[in-house]
């Protein structure tokens, strides 16, 4: 962890961080004493097998859940003191997510989709111009039923991106689609993390996918046990699998 | 080991049957409740109707009813034998019945009593006496009286107790010496009242020869009672036994369907056969409908589940018959319930109907007929309802339902398609989409609902009406305080008479004219009212508050009488009097009085007086006193021996209000319930499945960072929509459901009720089911708090 890019801004600081889950009578460690680091700007890839953890770290720095103990600061503020409604502004501020399966609202189109965010947030893009950077522009009025598996994750990401978030945090945003349509994904992500300088997470258990990242943490049983720092980034189109 | 033995007994299915139940308990009992509402009123309705008819029909059997009735100034005995030879006639019984005014110990103002013979040496054969306390008359005995039981009870008089009668001007004593019921007064209502005024009206019964003596009617009777053979003509009958006793002072012979007890009793049951299938019906649809919403839902969640157990060899006809059940435990559950309920009802309904009728039992039982036939009919609405849903989830096949349903279509709405859109927030969008989508449901929730709001406005649109004609009644048509009656029409210097009574500040005089009006084929006996042309102390007054001066020649008479006559504004009637040297007289109809009670025929008092050929009489007179001198002017009136009744308005007022309002109170209670219980069920459970359907959604929404208050605004607008677009609608049916009703009860001959709802009538409706609904919203709205949001997220519907 000591390869950071010391010029850049802290945005997460997580310290000892552990999560355990009370399964009936069963306790189950998703996460037992993470420490990580995530920089402005940044493209991280959090790479690992299923049940490793990554989905819950994700989603603690996202602010869906807290962990059971340890600190994690975002921008200075402990994320961990937050209460439910300090966490609903955090993730209406500040945070995009993309999920795997989605998540459109099916009875809007997809510019309305989109509108749900930027009509809550406080210096968003137009919906146009949030469905134009993932090339939906022409498929504005159309209802999640009538767009494909990948343009619907497009406009997922749209609609992530459209409030300008600080952090985009996509969870296994690939994993429902085909190869084609994945890269098309993966593609429009890569470039609003450099048009816009957000500050990117993406998990999957792709390893193919980490390529794309400036850096590649790999979680496994509830820990990360290395980190890698790609010195050349290869661009989505270039990906297969 | 036993508890081994019973769970090795349950099937895996009819486990995840129980547990399925356990799940959605909440929805269950929403539904159960519903399934009982309609249970329990079609167990109480068809239970009280079949009880009055029996109760009735066992009644007149064993105290033998008479079939025709007349009165008649005085009939020697002779007569007796002519009638009885009348072809047709099984039996007839001669009586006097005469009114008297009542001396009651306690009671300030004077009340009125019918005082019947009954044969000395045996007790009377037609219309027998059911003893209910104390002993028989005395053969001989001249101060004896049997008193009608609702009478004794609402002066508190008791075995042993006197009372003090005008008789024939003279004043005596009456010892009661027993409490009886009759057939002729299951109904007891002062001739020209509505309702029962049993504190100031009783009927008593004595030896035939004291009243003779006291009315010096010896060898002569007044009134007779007939009982037919079997298939007799009861018009050839009616017609006979006038010519017979025309001449002796008949009033007019008249069957039961006249005899106002029965006349009463006859509505009633009408009434019950009518409205009585009307809220079941209701019920027993809304129950199908959440059946159906409910089921589509919990099948739809269960589409998985269920094309495993298609892959598992489970026949279509396995997973029906499993899902049936689920709707036959819930429906058993509200059956049983609705058995109890419908027994608590049938309670409030004989207090209710003790408080009118007399009769010497009420006895509503449970028929277990009944109960299984509304189990039988809640159990058909159910699988009705349910069917659709079951049969479209196992149909599916297994491959088919193991994939996720296909994504939801969903179109702009009209009003975006109207190009409004751009003015409504995407979460409206969302919510009227969402609406649109599934029309039908929309529609039926919002006519659900509807009926909750058509309910209360029904259930308190009688007590507008009750309230409207109290109000028309007794302060704007009797502006009297007292009415008096003479025995016999009397000059109308009485008026003079009166009017010097210390404390009486006004009098009009009155007449009223026993007779039959004839127009066609078609009569009717009614009492004609002769009025002063400029009367101020009562009005002709219809259900509109417009008013008739008495016609100076020629008649006012009621619509429905007219009607009944087949008569319209122009034509001539005849007018058969039925006292004095009865004329028959041809009268124009002038106007129809569109009025609330009676069948009612007016005229000018002068005008009759020059058609009857007679000096200026009256038969009665309004009053209006000094209230600060009330006790001495009753004290006088008691005293006057012309007088055979005295009617206080005030006390007649009360009377109504004291029957009516303890009626109506259980009555709009039991409304109240109902509604609440069909609004919560209809709200409760669209939101519960809102919540359902919509949880990944709001889920969604909340991890993208919208709050609980903005997600609840989405859930519950959806149902926020239906209960509004239900207000209205529910006022409308309401207001429909209150005209139909008026317009069926328009048609009875003793009271008709008028269509009247007041504003406040909807304002209550509105505001119970507004609540109703906040507090389903609620419930529903803190299971927002326990979203999970990561679960929803990671699964795919």
């Amino acid at each position: 962890m000591s390869s950071n890019p010391p010029h850049r801004e802290r945005v997460f600081e997580a310290h000892d961080v552990t999560k355990t889950y009370h399964m009936g009578e069963v306790d189950v460690q998703a996460l037992r004493g993470v420490d990580l680091e995530l920089y402005s700007g940044e493209f991280v890839v959090l790479l690992g097998p299923s049940g490793s953890g990554k989905s819950t770290l994700l989603n603690i720095l996202g602010g869906l859940d807290v962990p059971t103990a340890g600190t994690i600061r975002y921008r200075g503020d402990v994320l961990t003191d937050f209460d439910d409604s300090a966490l609903t502004g955090y993730r209406r501020r500040h945070v995009g997510f993309v999920f795997q399966f989605y998540n459109l609202i099916p009875s809007l189109t997809a510019e309305e989709n989109v509108a749900l965010i930027t009509e809550i947030a406080s210096n968003p893009m137009t919906p146009l111009e949030a469905l134009s950077l993932v090339d939906l522009a022409k498929r504005r009025t159309h209802f999640p039923a009538q767009l494909s598996g990948g343009e619907q994750q497009r406009v997922a990401i749209a609609r992530a991106v459209a409030k300008r978030p600080d952090v985009l945090l996509c969870d296994e945003p690939t994993g429902a689609l085909d190869v084609h349509t994945g890269i098309l994904v993966l593609d429009a992500i890569q470039r609003i993390n450099e048009e816009l300088g957000t500050t990117t997470a993406v998990i999957t258990h792709n390893a193919i996918i980490a390529e794309m990242a400036d850096r590649v943490i790999h979680v496994s049983d509830g820990k990360i046990v290395s980190t890698d720092v790609n010195s050349t980034k290869r661009r989505a189109e270039e990906l297969e699998w | 080991m036993q508890r081994f033995v019973i769970s090795q007994m349950l099937l895996s299915l009819d486990r995840k049957l129980l547990r399925d139940l356990r799940a959605l308990w909440g929805q269950a009992i929403a539904i159960a409740l519903v399934i009982a509402s309609g249970v329990a009123t079609f167990v109480n309705s068809q239970n009280a109707l079949r009880s009055l008819e029996s109760t009735r029909a066992a009644f007149y059997e064993r105290s033998r009813f008479a079939e025709v009735f007349a009165g008649a100034k005085r009939v020697p005995d002779s007569m007796k034998s002519r009638l009885e030879e009348i072809p047709g006639v099984a039996h007839v019984e001669t009586r006097i019945v005469e009114g008297v005014n009542l001396d009651i110990p306690d009671l300030n103002e004077p009340a009125l009593g019918q005082l019947i013979s009954v044969p000395d040496t045996h007790p009377p054969l037609l219309n027998q006496l059911y003893l209910r306390r104390g002993r028989w008359l005395k053969p001989g005995a001249d101060d004896e009286v049997l008193a009608s039981e609702k009478f004794a009870a609402a002066n508190e008089l008791d075995i042993g107790d006197t009372i003090a009668a005008i008789i024939n001007g003279r004043r005596k004593q009456l010892r009661i010496v027993g409490v009886v019921l009759s057939p002729e007064y299951v109904f007891q209502v002062k001739p020209g009242d509505i309702v029962p005024d049993p504190k100031h009206y009783g009927v008593m019964w004595m030896n035939e020869e004291a009243l003779s003596m006291a009315f010096d009617m010896e060898g002569a009777f007044n009134d007779v009672a007939v009982e037919l053979l079997h298939g007799a003509n009861i018009d050839e009958v009616i017609f006979r036994m006038d010519e017979l006793l025309d001449p002796y002072g008949g009033r007019g012979a008249f069957g039961r369907k006249d005899q106002i007890s029965h006349m009463i009793l006859e509505g009633d049951i009408r009434g019950l056969k009518t409205t009585g299938l009307i809220a079941p019906t209701i019920f027993l649809c809304v129950a199908a409908f959440l059946f159906n919403v409910v089921l589509t839902r919990t099948l739809a969640l269960q589409r998985e589940q269920i094309a495993a157990l298609k892959a598992f060899g489970y026949t279509n006809f396995d997973i029906a018959w499993h899902y049936i059940k689920f709707v036959l435990v819930i429906t058993l559950a509200g059956a049983v319930l609705g058995t109890v309920g419908g027994n608590l009802l049938a309670g409030f309904f004989t207090e209710m109907l003790a408080r009118v009728y007399q009769y010497p039992e009420i006895l509503i039982r449970v028929r277990w007929s009944i109960v299984a036939l509304a189990i039988s009919v809640a159990a058909t609405a159910a699988l009705l309802g349910a069917s659709a849903a079951i049969w479209r989830a196992v149909r599916v096949p297994p491959a088919e339902a193991m994939r996720p349903e296909p994504p939801a279509n969903f179109k702009p709405t009209l009003i975006e398609q109207l190009g409004l859109g751009r003015m409504l927030p995407n979460v409206a969008r969302m919510v009227l989409r969402q609406l649109q989508r599934q029309r039908i449901k929309t529609c039926v929730s919002i006519f659900a609902v509807g009926l909750s709001v058509g309910i209360i406005v029904v259930g308190q649109f009688m007590q507008d009406a009750i309230d409207y004609v109290t109000d028309l009644q007794y302060n704007r048509v009797q502006l009297y305080d007292i009415q008096v009656n003479t025995v016999e029409p009397l000059s109308t210097d009485i008026t003079h008479a009166l009017a010097s009574i210390p404390g009486v500040m006004h009098v009009e005089p009155m007449r009223s004219v026993p007779a039959r009006v004839r127009y066609g084929p078609h009569y009717r006996r009614v009492a004609v009212q002769s009025l002063p042309t400029d009367v101020t102390l009562t009005q002709l007054m219809d259900r509109h508050r417009a008013t008739w001066q008495p016609p100076p020649a020629g008649l006012v008479m009621s619509k429905i009488l007219a009607e009944q006559l087949g008569a319209k504004v122009g034509d001539l009637v005849s007018i058969e009097v039925l006292e004095g040297k009865r004329p028959t007289l041809k009268l124009p109809v002038l106007a129809l009085l569109d009025d609330i009670a009676g069948l009612n025929v007016y005229t000018s008092l002068d005008s009759m007086n020059r058609l009857l050929r007679e000096a200026p009489r009256a038969s009665g007179a309004y009053l209006r006193i000094d209230q600060n001198q009330q006790a001495e002017v009753y004290q006088e009136l008691k005293e006057i021996p012309a007088l055979a009744g005295v009617s206080v308005r005030e006390y007649a007022l009360q009377s109504f209000q004291d029957t009516i309002a303890q009626n109506m109170g259980t009555i709009k209670a039991i409304n109240l319930t109902f509604a609440v219980i069909i609004a919560l069920g209809v709200v409760y459970n669209g939101a519960r499945i809102a919540l359902s359907e919509r949880s990944r959604e709001l889920a969604t929404l909340r991890v993208i960072g919208f709050t609980r208050h903005e997600i609840s605004a989405i859930l519950l607008g959806e149902l926020g929509v239906i209960t509004v677009l239900a207000l209205p609608l529910g006022m409308g049916i309401g207001w429909s459901f209150a005209y139909l009703l008026s317009t069926y009860l328009a048609n009875e001959e003793a009271f008709r009720f008028p269509f009247i709802i007041e504003k406040s009538t909807y304002g209550l409706a509105v505001s119970v089911v507004l609540t109703a609904s906040v507090l389903s919203a609620l419930l529903v709205r803190r299971k927002l708090d326990h979203l999970d949001l990561i679960a929803v997220l990671k699964s795919r519907e």
